[in-house]
């Protein structure tokens, strides 16, 4: 037995179950149980109002190949994709480790200015940070048409994923930020100051140099921010899956299905289907890691 | 100074300017529309007034709401925390049969049953309970999504406290109780300290729960009713947003200060590979 195992408090198997009991109640029924019940909502055909509403009946993978065959839900799931990969995989994980490289050598005061402006976007509440957003980006004097001179464009309808990857970039880089500064802190200078030494530009010294030591960090960071970005809300707060569902990504095509449209079987099934993309990401990622270790 | 040494600093020097400008610009807005006597969405110089501010303090909803979220926040924070830190001890100091099944199960839970993804069956879950509208289900939903990532974070603030000190009070005839309440979580305290503040601004962010839970109006906490006022639009709401917005995030802006100047706005380790 390891001494992290021994059981210094003498708290004793029965009373340890006792102090865990409380968690595990809570994520049973808020969390498992839900999880598990999609499986079986997903193959009824159950809804908000009407007779099925009622006395719903299992129609089996009915759903399932509804949802396959369905063009809305390709659509969906391409968005989605597009959305993780642009504005997190890509966009958070790159600006949030050229900040965290390129800060380094700044003055603190700067530093910090930069650092707070960037954690405050984070800590705004999110509905907040979607109507800032809003208004910078709204046809009647927004901030981004008087900059750009052109008043009357409305950015929302006419470029509606990139404002949505620019929006969440501008929401998220903060936790990419603060992951690399502490990875970075853990770079020995000494190689950084040898590999400048024998002369390697910047873009070198960070892939030869730096980026072994914190592959692990890229890993997480990657996988935890794309996770979130694939399962965010917060489009539905800009644009409401719109025009014409050109940014109804997964969690507003389900939310539209289940409360708007009331097809609260079909939806079920589409959310299955986002938990096993989740449980899939996570499985990959869990599976590099260790091959790295 | 080589002159590509030059170029290069000049060309981090200006990208760390855009940056500042593309991170300040959205929210300079927050800074001047609420007391700008005619607020509109774009960015201005305001003609300053408080019009605004008794017009949004006036407004029937805008302060229950805040009071709903606070609520919320209290009751989600309380309960996270508290059976999170119990949770945590048990894990970190004794060998139950299948622990280390039961944290990879923790770890997958907490990334992948998101609240998005679980939305359908929360809702009828609820419906079926008769909870539609109920302030305190809705806090206990946000709790079952905090739990996974609280338990982890205060899992490894657990780890690092001295095993030494609990057999040292155990030696001088505390119970285990004692040990917990004066040993443990006064050292487990910045950790503690971190879940309290991250399970409170992700439940008083939380819009897709709430606006699922709580139907009326007056249940319903600031993240709903600033989607309703933006939804309904006009020129009386946009003096009321601005002002309800600065109110709205005033709380978390102050716990991000506070935790700033006390523990430093980093990663101790906890999130790592």
């Amino acid at each position: 037995m390891r001494a992290a195992d021994r059981d210094a408090a003498g708290l004793g198997p029965v009373r340890a179950f006792g102090f865990l009991a409380p968690a595990l109640v809570l994520i049973g029924v808020f969390l498992v149980f839900p999880a598990l019940w999609t499986l079986y909502i997903g193959i009824t055909d159950y809804q908000l109002t009407g007779p099925a509403a009622v006395q719903p009946q299992v129609v089996g993978a009915e759903n399932f190949r509804t949802a396959l065959a369905d063009p809305l839900f390709g659509n969906s799931v391409r968005l989605t994709a597009l959305y993780a990969l642009c504005s997190a995989v890509i966009g958070q994980n790159v600006l949030g480790f050229a900040l965290a490289w390129l800060l380094r050598p700044v003055r603190p005061g700067l530093r910090r200015a930069v650092e707070g402006l960037v954690l405050l976007a984070w800590v705004l509440p999110g509905p907040v940070v979607a109507y800032l957003w809003f208004a910078v980006l709204s046809r009647d004097g927004g901030t981004l048409g008087l900059l750009l001179d052109r008043p009357a464009t409305a950015w929302l309808v006419e470029y509606p994923m990139a404002s949505l990857v620019v929006f969440n970039i501008w929401r998220g880089t903060a936790f990419s930020l603060l992951l690399y500064t502490s990875a970075l802190a853990a770079v020995p200078p000494s190689q950084v100051e040898t590999a400048r030494l024998l002369g390697a530009n910047g873009w070198q010294t960070v892939r030869d140099a730096v980026f072994p030591h914190i592959r692990g960090h890229v890993l997480t960071n990657t996988l935890l921010i794309s996770l979130w970005t694939a399962n965010d809300f917060t489009p539905f707060l800009l644009t409401a899956g719109g025009p014409n569902h050109e940014s109804e990504v997964l969690p507003v095509l389900i939310y539209r299905q289940a409360l708007e449209s009331g097809q609260l079987g079909y939806a079920s099934a589409i959310s299955l289907l986002l938990l096993v993309g989740n449980l899939l990401v996570a499985l990959v990622y869990l599976r590099l890691l260790r091959r790295r270790a | 100074m080589t002159p590509r040494r030059v170029v290069r600093r000049i060309a981090a020097s200006a990208l760390i300017a855009v940056v500042l400008a593309f991170f300040a610009v959205p929210m300079l807005w927050l800074a001047g529309a609420p007391f700008d006597a005619r607020p509109g969405l774009g960015l201005r110089w305001p003609d300053w007034t408080l019009a605004n501010v008794r017009a949004t303090l006036a407004h029937p909803y805008a302060l229950t709401s805040l009071a709903n979220s606070v609520l919320l926040c209290l009751v989600a924070c309380a309960v996270t925390t508290s059976s999170a830190a119990l949770a945590a001890y048990a894990l970190s100091r004794v060998r139950l049969p299948g622990r280390d099944a039961l944290l990879y199960l923790l770890l997958l839970l907490s990334s992948v049953v998101t609240g998005t993804a679980a939305m359908v069956p929360i809702f009828v879950l609820m419906l079926q309970l008769g909870l539609i509208d109920s302030r305190l289900g809705t806090a206990l939903v946000l709790a079952g999504g905090l739990l996974p990532a609280a338990i982890f974070i205060l899992k490894d603030f657990v780890d690092a406290v001295p095993r030494s000190y609990e057999e040292s009070a155990r030696v001088f005839g505390a119970s285990a109780g004692q040990v917990l309440g004066h040993v443990v979580l006064p050292v487990a305290r910045p950790g503690i300290a971190m879940v309290l503040v991250w399970s409170f601004v992700n439940a008083w962010g939380n819009f897709l729960l709430p606006f699922l839970l709580l139907r009326d109006v007056g249940r319903q906490p600031a993240a709903v009713l600033l989607r309703t006022l933006q939804d309904e639009g006009g020129s009386v709401n946009l003096a009321v947003i601005p002002v309800f917005s600065l109110l709205y995030s005033i709380p978390v802006v102050v716990l991000y200060v506070l935790v700033d100047k006390r523990y430093g706005f980093r990663f101790h380790g906890g999130i790592k590979s």
